[in-house]
């Protein structure tokens, strides 16, 4: 995935978040975070994930 | 709970026995010792009871009750505990009137997101779960308990007091004519989840309690629908909540519903209450007819345990020594399985055939059964009824991709289908590592069909050895010859074959078989002396 993909995945999520609306937001992400797991289909790299995005939330 | 006008034991399609104190002669024999006493006739007593008496074992059974438990309480016999009820002689009954399933459909908002199929093939000589009321469970068992000459049931009769004396405990019981006391070598407590047995030993459970509250009630309906497991997720019936449905013999339907959140338990017990929550079950799953409430109890999710399940002389058997979450179905399930694993050892041990040391890998296997029970309830639970913010979200968000992603849809599979392994059992040897295939030492002997039938039909209700040679087979009868052919079965099986291949055996393996069936250790390359010491480990008479 270079620059351009990443941009494009960037903002394909930005309007998809804003489509589903602001109730939607929180179960949307969610799902996506699950469906994307499974995509990676590699357990260490998800669970580094799930950590690396939790922080610097402040 | 019934409906107004009708009494505790006032059931629909069920007719309660009325038990009598002990009568009569009977009660010049009360206070003759016992070699074990057994406190509560429920299933898991009166299968400890039947279990010590195939082994030629006596017991006396006492229970408070004049009667069967008041519901249908736990409906679900797992695969394995047929194989339970086959070895202590009560499976034709259970076979004849249960219902049989295989099959869970899931839905989430109305749409399916699953439809899981337990372990099932051919192979198998029983289904993987069959639906039976308790009280035909109990009654089962019962009709068995009575007629056995070696078990004397007194109904209506309390333990009181328990005070321990060498080499045994004298229990105090108080029925209606008097209280007595009774000396027992052993005592087995199978007094349930509010076990008075445990209160007078000064035992607590520890564990955790889930904050998930359900309603289960019955109904009675002539439904035409198949024998499977529904499970609603944030169904129109019940928004924001769980629903599971079950169907058992006589037209009789379990409906377990989630208690919404901020409704007092009191509240939702009301007649009324009940009634609108099933009425509005019953519609969404396609029923239109005519249908009456039969019985309803509150549940809450629990993984408690005692830490040991024997304390002296005493062994804590089902509900007394561990509470677990009715989602994964082994609480009825591995209560049996308890009473089973100290029937045989107690009755190795009193019959003189193995030492005490035998006793002491009860807990070790049950505990460690009721662990991993646990660990798979967990994640149930937090599916089921989600503790947290988190978890609820991930529940909502797994439902959802499920409706458009089948493999989100496995999260929803309840777990816990196959019998614990006693990996780490002292009553079980290495595994020899020469196999690279077929059942380790700890693992249940799996089914197998043959051409005549099905693997177990060849065990012997003892130990069973396996073997494939008919010259080892000679050599380990010579090993064997101061045992008896009623306590160890040698048997030849056919090499090449099927069920050589099952076990992963080449022509000189052996399997050393326990009587509850579990594999105690296994040789690809058998010597008959390294067998017999393996036997004299397991029944501890090194």
């Amino acid at each position: 995935m270079d620059q351009s993909d990443l941009e494009t995945a960037y903002e394909a999520l930005a309007q998809k978040i804003d489509s589903v609306g602001d109730e939607k937001t929180e179960l949307y992400l969610a799902k996506l975070a699950l469906l994307l797991a499974k995509e990676v289909g590699d357990l260490p790299r998800v669970l580094d994930c799930i950590e690396g995005a939790g922080k610097s939330l402040d | 709970m019934r409906p107004a006008g009708r009494g505790e034991f006032d059931s629909l399609y069920f007719d309660y026995p009325h038990f009598d104190p002990p009568e009569g002669a009977a009660r010049t024999r009360l206070t003759a010792p016992a070699r074990v006493a057994i406190v509560g006739a429920g299933p898991v007593g009166m299968a400890s009871a039947l279990a010590l008496a195939r082994e030629g074992v006596s017991s006396v059974i006492f229970d408070a009750k004049p009667t069967l438990n008041d519901g249908s309480r736990a409906i679900c016999l797992a695969r394995e505990t047929f194989y339970l009820l086959r070895r202590i002689g009560v499976l034709p009954a259970f076979e004849a009137k249960s219902l049989p399933w295989t099959t869970g459909w899931s839905y989430y908002r109305g749409q399916q997101i699953l439809e899981f199929r337990m372990h099932d093939s051919e192979e198998e000589l029983f289904r993987p779960m069959y639906n039976l009321e308790q009280q035909y469970t109990e009654q089962f068992l019962w009709e068995a308990v009575h007629e056995s000459p070696l078990i004397d049931t007194r109904w209506q009769s309390e333990v009181v007091g328990l005070q321990d004396v060498d080499g045994g405990v004298e229990l105090s019981i108080t029925d209606p004519i008097e209280t007595y006391t009774l000396r027992a070598d052993w005592v087995l407590a199978a007094d349930g989840a509010h076990s008075p047995m445990r209160r007078l030993r000064g035992l607590r459970l520890q564990g955790e309690n889930y904050e998930g509250r359900y309603v289960i009630a019955d109904v009675q309906m002539a439904f035409d629908h198949p024998t499977v497991r529904l499970a609603l997720f944030d169904p129109a019936c019940r928004p924001g909540g769980t629903v599971l449905v079950h169907k058992q013999p006589d037209n009789i339907w379990r409906i377990d519903y989630q208690l919404t959140e901020g409704k007092s338990e009191e509240e939702a017990l009301k007649e009324e209450n009940v009634s609108a929550a099933v009425a509005s079950v019953i519609e969404e799953i396609g029923y239109t007819g005519e249908w009456k409430l039969e019985w309803w109890s509150i549940y809450s999710a629990n993984t408690l345990a005692l830490d040991d399940y024997r304390d002296g002389r005493i062994f804590f058997v089902g509900d007394s020594a561990h509470i677990v979450p009715i989602f994964g179905v082994r609480g009825l399930n591995n209560g049996i399985a308890d009473a089973l694993n100290i029937g045989w050892k107690l009755g190795w041990l009193l019959n003189g055939k193995a030492g005490e040391e035998i006793l002491d890998s009860y807990t070790p296997e049950r505990r460690g059964a009721t662990l991993d029970v646990f660990d798979n309830a967990k994640k149930s639970t937090r599916f089921m009824t989600p503790p947290t913010p988190g978890f609820l979200l991930m529940r909502d968000a797994a439902l959802s991709l499920a409706l458009d992603y089948p493999f989100a849809g496995d999260l929803a599979n309840p777990r816990n289908m196959t019998p614990y392994t006693y990996a780490e059992s002292p009553l079980v040897e290495n595994d020899d590592t020469a196999f690279d295939g077929g059942p380790a030492p700890g693992e249940v002997l799996p089914e197998c069909r043959l051409d005549d039938g099905y693997l177990s039909d060849h065990l012997a209700p003892w130990f069973n050895i396996f073997c494939f040679n008919p010259a080892l087979a000679g050599e380990i009868k010579l090993a064997f010859q101061d045992i008896s052919d009623r306590d160890i079965q040698i048997s030849v099986l056919d090499f090449p074959s099927k069920e050589a291949a099952h076990l992963g055996a080449g022509e000189n393996s052996a399997y050393l078989i326990r009587p509850d069936r579990y594999i105690a250790a296994r040789w690809k390359s058998a010597a008959a002396q390294d067998i017999r010491v393996a036997f004299n480990n397991i029944i501890c008479r090194r």
